[in-house]
């Protein structure tokens, strides 16, 4: 067993882990953060992806031990006082969701395209930057429609957070 | 997974050590290749030196007429670098189609290129581009470094810590990528300096990483799309699966090559 400690939603947290312990178990199974899912676990779909230190990762593919001292935010760590992210309530607002079973991945990453490409999304860059996120009922077009006004609904929020140098 | 020790040296100098003391060890940089293999059970190393805490590995530098980049350098830091845009924005271009954004966020050059997958991007870069390899022993010239399937120059002990980019005149990547993985079906860098020319393909060899000869003369005489027209690249040696066969896949090395030079003529 190896301790390891980090901050998760703006919360310190540490516990001891055996060493091949992954950062989405840690979240599961240790905080019982289950917003964070596993889809493929190969790294392919994207329904496990968090922010490690201010950029999207997939967190069934990092050790837990590799964010000792990190900040990692998930799904749960979004809405802030009751009120959910705009790029929630995007979501929401769109339909950008069938099962939902992608949707925690979907919006993560999509936060890390605004913060890389900017509020004003066309459609291709939307769907170039989601390739690493897989929804099986079939419903990107809603999701595509989703990130775009989420990204619109961003401006003016709080500054986004600079990803870690 | 199985199980394993875990170490996180804070400097070069302790992972070297380590990797020296602890038995069956491997290194992990970005983990998008150990870890999957790891699951999979096709490795299941007793210790894992994790190389995350070391900073002095990351960074890229311009150093007189090379770029310079250390080992831990993420895809997507490359990509974004505006050092690497400048100087060699082929590479920058490169590192921006290396799997998923995810992906780029956590792989690095050097384990990518420690790693020398058959249909990785940037050995090609590495040969074309004419980069040299550095250790925490030797500078490794490319062109010895990669020396067949996932197998590579380095030795026991051995750690990359950067790789040195000669500034081209000229160079592109096109890339076919495999619609799933995003890994190169086929991938061709074609590079100009000076008087020399190189075109190294990914993903298409069985050895892996390698250069094709009568592309480069003809693109000597005169570095043109046109120069590439009627040259075949022999479908011997080259990976079949179910993705392509070789006879497919020497077809789009033809097609990539000339996109490649067309692009970085600026006639794309």
């Amino acid at each position: 067993m190896a301790t390891v400690s980090m901050t998760v939603n703006g919360k310190h947290v540490s516990a001891d882990v055996e060493p091949r312990t992954l950062l989405v178990q840690f979240l599961r199974e240790h905080l019982r953060l289950t917003g964070t899912h596993v889809g493929c676990d190969t790294s392919q779909c994207g329904a496990c992806v968090v922010h490690l230190d201010g950029r999207a990762v997939k967190s069934c593919t990092t050790l837990a031990l590799t964010c000792d001292g990190a900040e990692v935010v998930t799904i749960e760590g979004l809405a802030k006082d009751g009120r959910l992210h705009p790029m929630q309530e995007a979501f929401r607002d769109n339909h950008g969701l069938q099962c939902g079973f992608c949707t925690p991945g979907m919006i993560m990453s999509a936060i890390d395209i605004v913060r890389r490409k900017g509020h004003d999304l066309d459609e291709h860059t939307i769907r170039e930057e989601l390739e690493g996120n897989i929804c099986r009922c079939t419903g990107y077009h809603n999701i595509v429609r989703a990130v775009a006004a989420g990204a619109q609904a961003m401006k003016g929020g709080e500054p986004l957070k600079k990803a870690a140098e | 997974m199985y199980a394993f020790d875990y170490h996180r040296p804070k400097s070069l100098r302790q992972a070297v050590n380590l990797l020296a003391k602890v038995e069956d060890a491997k290194l992990l940089a970005g983990g998008h290749t150990l870890l999957p293999t790891m699951k999979q059970r096709l490795a299941a190393p007793a210790n894992i030196i994790d190389l995350n805490g070391i900073a002095e590995l990351a960074g890229i530098e311009r150093k007189g007429r090379a770029v310079v980049i250390g080992a831990m350098t993420r895809h997507a830091d490359v990509a974004e670098s505006p050092i690497v845009q400048e100087a060699i924005p082929a590479l920058a271009e490169l590192a921006d189609q290396i799997g998923d954004p995810q992906v780029r966020n956590r792989g690095t050059i050097g384990g990518s290129i420690a790693n020398n997958d058959p249909a990785a991007d940037y050995p090609a870069a590495c040969i074309a581009l004419g980069a040299t390899i550095i250790t925490n022993k030797r500078k490794v010239p490319a062109e010895e470094f990669f020396t067949g399937l996932f197998e590579t120059a380095l030795e026991e002990g051995e750690i990359i810590t950067r790789v040195s980019f000669p500034l081209p005149s000229k160079a592109a990547y096109m890339k076919f990528p495999n619609p799933a993985s995003r890994y190169a079906l086929v991938g061709v860098f074609v590079a100009k300096r000076g008087a020399e020319v190189r075109v190294a393909v990914t993903g298409a060899g069985a050895d892996g990483v390698f250069r094709v000869g009568a592309m480069e003369e003809a693109l000597k005489a005169r570095f043109s799309p046109k120069s590439l027209e009627g040259i075949k690249v022999p479908s011997k040696g080259l990976n079949s699966d179910i993705h392509a066969d070789a006879d497919y896949r020497a077809h789009l090395i033809g097609v990539m090559a000339r996109r490649a030079v067309a692009n970085a003529t600026g006639k794309a």
